[in-house]
């Protein structure tokens, strides 16, 4: 049962009010990286944290929806929310057939099959022509949402993509406390006394699967807008890598974890590839994430909430 | 014969590369009886378990329940026939709480269990439930607790409660007093003796005085294959039988006691 401060609604609403006024404060495609990031990162966790499934392929997802959002506003005129749509349905296609494959394996077996499928999509990708290849596909127009609102206003665009982080973020916390997040989290818990209290697990992981590469993909197809670039660094292995970064610095199976996580991530990121450490980079990532994982096992949301258990 | 076979194996076998854990097993179990699996360790009472409910598959051999071949069912499949078991180690959920734990299974036949865009408040309904099958087994005043937060003897409590909840029509029961203190044992045998009523109940026990009080019928397993079936007297008066738990043969004075623990005494004292 999850009674903590964190899903107070108080602290949502503190949060809300904040996302509403952060891009007058602070600079809106920054903020909207952030948001693209924290919603893939949400969509990891809830097979993660709340599934106990360890995809290392999720980049293939965020790719995916790119690609197709990416292509499809290029070629299509179509309006952005159809596109983005489009990106994330393709996503969640390809969720439904990787995933069929996986959760019939468990654990490190798991973790492998979806990186060699990941990986198998990564150099079609490479190959197709639809992709651009090594360029990626540029100049990818943001379009008005609804034929309406001029999305290349990046406030508009910003508030565009709130949006479409709330709905995502809610998807998750309801799925997690649904009939179904309940039976999740017994197979999670125990899985062969799930099965032999009648459950297929296989068709729960299934669902769950899909449900994580469609928002997934819904944070890659509205990266793209945003960046108005799909590329391969979005399907590449480091991406699925990164994720899961997020997801361990933030705090697995927490809500609110993934979404700190992928702030504390992408502030770093910009921070150090703006200065002169920029080289270093990756070895920064790398001593973050050994600290996390041998100092903070439950990430810093975990951390915080430990800590107001023991003193309040 | 006219028995009322609920379940029933067939020239059961399961071999692991060479070694023949269950060796053409013929079993019977009556409907409404609780019929006893025992053996020394290793004779493939667990195995036995594990084949009747899919989570191992025969080499060859077939199971029958009610009559109908359910030998390739998946064990999901047999559980939803109505064959639920319980584990060696106890099963629960251990991070959701009890009433949930028991909810969890009530929830299966609600058909919602695939619903993700609801919220969980629906299986409120289920609660009350939930909490009469909790007090069932006394665990009504800690439905609300963290299930790991329970002492051992009462998540086995919780879940026999939880398999309750199932109403299955044949229980299997994977040593439900191990491991457990000398009240417990007592608490969860009487338990069982009340949830039997209407039902099979199929259970793997070491605890000989259990077995005594409530099994109907006996099956001995040894090395993989049935030495001899019957009732209490009949089997703990069985030379086999005690040759099987002591090692040694019934006229050899000196039995290796060491070696054999506590279920030789019991059986030896009631042979005697």
């Amino acid at each position: 049962m999850n009674t903590s401060i964190f899903t107070h609604s108080k602290l949502n609403l503190v949060l809300l009010l904040l996302a509403l006024v952060a891009p007058f404060v602070l600079y809106p495609v920054f903020l909207m990286k952030v948001l693209c990031f924290a919603l893939f990162a949400c969509a990891f966790n809830l097979l993660l944290g709340f599934a106990g499934l360890l995809s290392f392929g999720h980049a293939v997802f965020l790719g995916t929806g790119g690609y197709v959002t990416g292509y499809l506003m290029i070629n299509t005129g179509i309006t952005p929310e159809l596109g983005i749509l489009a990106g994330t349905v393709a996503a969640g296609l390809i969720g439904a057939l990787y995933g069929k494959l996986a959760v019939r394996r468990e654990g490190i077996y798991f973790a492998m099959v979806t990186l060699a499928l990941a990986q198998l999509a990564f150099f079609f990708y490479l190959q197709a022509p639809f992709t651009g290849g090594e360029d990626g596909l540029q100049g990818v127009p943001r379009g008005h949402l609804f034929g309406v609102i001029d999305l290349s206003d990046n406030l508009q665009m910003y508030f565009f993509v709130l949006a479409i982080f709330l709905f995502g973020f809610w998807l998750i916390q309801r799925t997690v406390h649904s009939p179904f997040g309940q039976v999740l989290k017994a197979i999670r818990e125990n899985e062969p006394r799930a099965i032999s209290l009648g459950y297929n697990v296989n068709d729960y992981k299934w669902v769950a699967f899909i449900i994580s590469a469609a928002l997934a993909g819904l944070a890659g197809s509205t990266k793209t807008l945003v960046f108005q670039l799909a590329s391969l660094t979005d399907v590449h292995w480091h991406m699925s890598g990164e994720v899961v970064l997020m997801t361990l610095v933030g705090g697995m199976g927490t809500l609110f974890g993934p979404l700190v996580g992928a702030a504390a991530i992408v502030t770093i990121q910009n921070y150090l590839s703006g200065g002169e450490l920029g080289n270093y980079i990756h070895i920064i990532m790398g001593a973050i994430f050994v600290i996390c994982v041998l100092a903070f096992r439950n990430g810093i949301v975990g951390q915080f909430r430990k800590v107001l258990k023991q003193n309040f | 014969m006219s028995q009322d076979l609920i379940l029933e194996t067939k020239n059961l076998i399961k071999a692991f590369k060479g070694f023949t854990a269950v060796d053409d097993v013929n079993l019977q179990i009556e409907r409404g009886a609780i019929h006893a699996l025992i053996g020394p360790n290793g004779a493939g009472k667990t195995t036995v378990f594990n084949l009747l409910t899919k989570y191992l598959t025969p080499t060859s051999g077939a199971l029958l329940f009610n009559g109908k071949d359910i030998t390739a069912r998946k064990s999901a499949d047999i559980a939803r026939l109505g064959i639920v078991r319980s584990f060696q180690i106890s099963a629960v959920f251990p991070n959701l709480s009890v009433l949930e734990n028991v909810r969890v299974a009530l929830q299966r036949k609600e058909g919602n269990s695939f619903h993700f865009w609801k919220h969980e408040r629906v299986l409120n309904r289920l609660n009350d439930k939930a909490l009469a099958l909790l007090d069932d087994v006394g665990l009504s005043e800690f439905a609300h607790s963290k299930t790991l937060d329970l002492p051992y003897g009462r998540k086995r409590a919780l879940e026999i409660a939880t398999t309750l909840a199932l109403d299955p029509e044949l229980m299997l029961l994977d040593e439900p007093t191990q491991g457990m203190g000398h009240e417990d044992v007592e608490v969860v045998a009487n338990l069982i003796k009340r949830v039997s009523a209407g039902r099979t109940i199929l259970m793997v026990e070491h605890n000989l005085h259990v077995v005594a009080k409530l099994a109907d019928r006996i099956t001995v397993l040894q090395r993989g294959a049935i030495l001899t079936e019957g009732d209490y007297a009949c089997v703990s008066a069985d030379p086999r039988v005690r040759e099987a738990y002591l090692g040694v043969a019934d006229d050899e004075p000196a039995a290796p006691v060491a070696a054999v623990g506590v279920h030789s005494s019991v059986i030896a004292g009631v042979g005697a």
